[in-house]
């Protein structure tokens, strides 16, 4: 019996949200009684792999295939499969983004395992396997029971604070008998958003609303973003004008992202802008109208100009880095 | 080409959500239902699409859900489409609606499975590739962009960190969103066909859920907001260092 978790990595270095997942499932792991195994896929070294033992994990099987480059859902899940055969895992673990929403169900669909997806609670092993998910787009949450023997889970990225201990994993091949039929998509293109900070993994995030008047003006936004490390989004008025790209619009029908610290400039909080947000840690709301819906759902509230008072606290900002 | 669109009935967007019977039933009194909008805007519309291209012969949509569901499944047949499907069984287990729509579509030989990335309700985000995996075909998640020409679909998704163009054959299940197509307005015209257009209900097959729902909660309640003059923004930098500890 184990554990098993799905490890991502760019260019052979471990994602931030890919070591809270492992951390995630040693955790569970010693719930139960057992150990976590972590997966991973294409070109990393040995010795990176084995750091995963600093956050729990005490065993890496790692399948290389210079095919698996490029991720495809049907490989990776024969992969997790063939892992979870030799592990004899009874808990599968992947992240709630584009890769684990991809891979869990085949996984959980294959196994006959029950699924719950965008986990943010540790399961309650007192009450069966319980464990807890936003709904509604994070306007509630839901405690899902899986019944099956099997039990797969996709953790929402952000929400366990990662922490680093001592210990090294054992790395071992595993092999895969791979078909040509599993790497039948063929991958034409790949663009990178390089240089920029992923909005679904971003710790702090900087979002204007319809309130910034226009693209012009987002240089303000951009430049207390760059301050502060923070990855920029948007409300959805502001994607559908194409002020800025889709994929920074959160919302219900957007991205749900639960950073520490989100300031919201120019956003006046209508219940499917806060249905995306409302896992922040903290809130920041900015807005000329006193009247704003959002100030009710924010821990610290600004009343005034978003171009005079977000240049200010770029400024302030800079002058406490200064000091600290 | 025969096109399946995955249909879910979903509450409206501005719904408040709240829960009878202690926190274990989501409380449906007074909420509207709307087809899912990923499902509706994306998927539907890249059909219907298709289907006026001349690329897709058939687009049939299916829902799983009770008698209470007809009204939105009603309302996506006034968009377009030859047929709709529900499969008659209620159930908030992905693996229970999946497989539901896998053993439907096996039988119909589908070529091209649509579906949204998620529902905005539960948003699990899972059926599309839970099919893809019941049928053996490949799954492309995330698509902003698809083409068909012949039997071979072009597709543009979102990856980790980026966007990939993709190129396989069909079969193929694909979840959609946003670029996909543009929302379309069911017209009067549509709205009095879809009385007309055919609606089968189908009796379930006997597939056992592996999960369930049993309880919720509401996000815990703000302590309420603290104001900082507009003209002193290193109080507030201050605090979000030193009380909030994010920076």
């Amino acid at each position: 019996m184990s554990v098993l978790v799905l490890v991502e990595h760019t260019n052979g270095a471990f994602r931030k949200k890919s070591l809270e997942a492992v951390q995630y499932a040693a955790n569970i792991a010693k719930q139960m009684g057992t150990t976590a195994t972590a997966v991973a896929t294409g070109n990393i070294d040995n010795a990176t792999l084995a750091t995963l033992g600093q956050y729990g994990a005490q065993k890496v099987l790692h399948t290389t295939d210079s095919r698996l480059e490029n991720f495809n859902s049907r490989a990776y899940t024969k992969v997790m499969l063939a892992a979870a055969q030799k592990e004899n895992a009874k808990v599968i673990i992947g992240l709630h983004d584009t890769v684990g929403k991809a891979v869990s169900p085949r996984i959980a669909a294959r196994l006959n395992a029950g699924l719950v997806s965008g986990a943010v609670s540790y399961p309650d092993l007192s009450k069966g396997f319980v464990v807890k998910k936003n709904v509604f787009s994070g306007k509630a949450f839901a405690y899902v029971n899986i019944t099956s023997d099997v039990k797969v889970i996709t953790l929402m990225p952000n929400t366990f604070p990662v922490v680093k201990g001592d210990g090294s994993a054992t790395v071992e091949n595993l092999d895969v008998a791979f078909e040509d039929r599993d790497f039948s998509i063929k991958v034409k293109e790949v663009t990178k958003t390089s240089g920029t900070i992923v909005l679904s993994e971003a710790e702090l995030v900087v979002s204007g609303g319809r309130g910034m008047k226009g693209p012009e003006n987002w240089h303000v936004l951009e430049d207390l973003a760059k301050e502060l490390g923070a990855a920029t989004a948007c409300s959805r008025p502001v994607a559908d004008s194409h002020w800025r790209p889709h994929n920074e619009h959160v919302g219900q029908t957007g991205g749900t992202i639960r950073p520490n610290l989100y300031i919201a400039v120019g956003i006046s909080g209508a219940i499917q802008h806060l249905a995306g947000v409302n896992g922040s840690k903290t809130i920041v709301v900015i807005n000329k109208d006193a009247e704003a819906p959002f100030f009710k759902a924010a821990d610290y509230g600004v009343l005034g100009d978003a171009m005079e008072i977000v240049p200010q606290l770029t400024a302030a900002v800079k002058r406490f880095k200064a000091n600290h | 080409m025969k096109i399946l669109v995955c249909i879910c009935p979903v509450p409206d967007t501005t719904t408040k959500i709240a829960f009878s019977d202690n926190n274990t039933t989501f409380n449906t009194q007074g909420v509207t239902f709307i087809i899912n909008p990923y499902d509706e805007w994306y998927a539907l519309v890249r059909a219907l699409e298709l289907k006026e291209a001349g690329v897709a012969t058939a687009v049939h949509m299916i829902t799983v859900g009770k008698a209470d569901a007809e009204p939105t499944i009603r309302k996506a047949l006034a968009l377009g489409g030859d047929e709709a499907v529900r499969i008659d069984t209620d159930s908030n287990d992905t693996y229970m609606v999946a497989a539901q729509i896998a053993e439907y579509a096996k039988a119909g030989n589908y070529d091209l499975v649509l579906c949204g990335k998620e529902s905005i309700d539960y948003n699990n985000g899972s059926v599309g590739a839970m099919i893809a995996e019941l049928l053996d075909m490949n799954f492309l998640g995330f698509a902003s962009k698809i083409d068909v020409a012949g039997t071979t679909v072009t597709v543009n998704r979102e990856i980790e960190g980026g966007e990939e163009t993709d190129e396989c054959s069909l079969p193929v299940v694909i979840s959609c969103q946003k670029g996909v197509a543009e929302a379309r307005i069911p017209n009067m015209r549509g709205i009095m066909a879809a009385r007309t257009r055919p609606l089968k209900v189908v009796a379930p097959a006997a597939i056992a859920p592996l999960s369930a729902i049993v309880g919720y909660e509401m996000p815990p309640a703000k302590s309420g907001v603290k104001m900082i003059a507009a003209d002193n923004m290193d109080e507030l930098v201050a605090l979000l260092h030193s009380e909030a500890k994010v920076i």
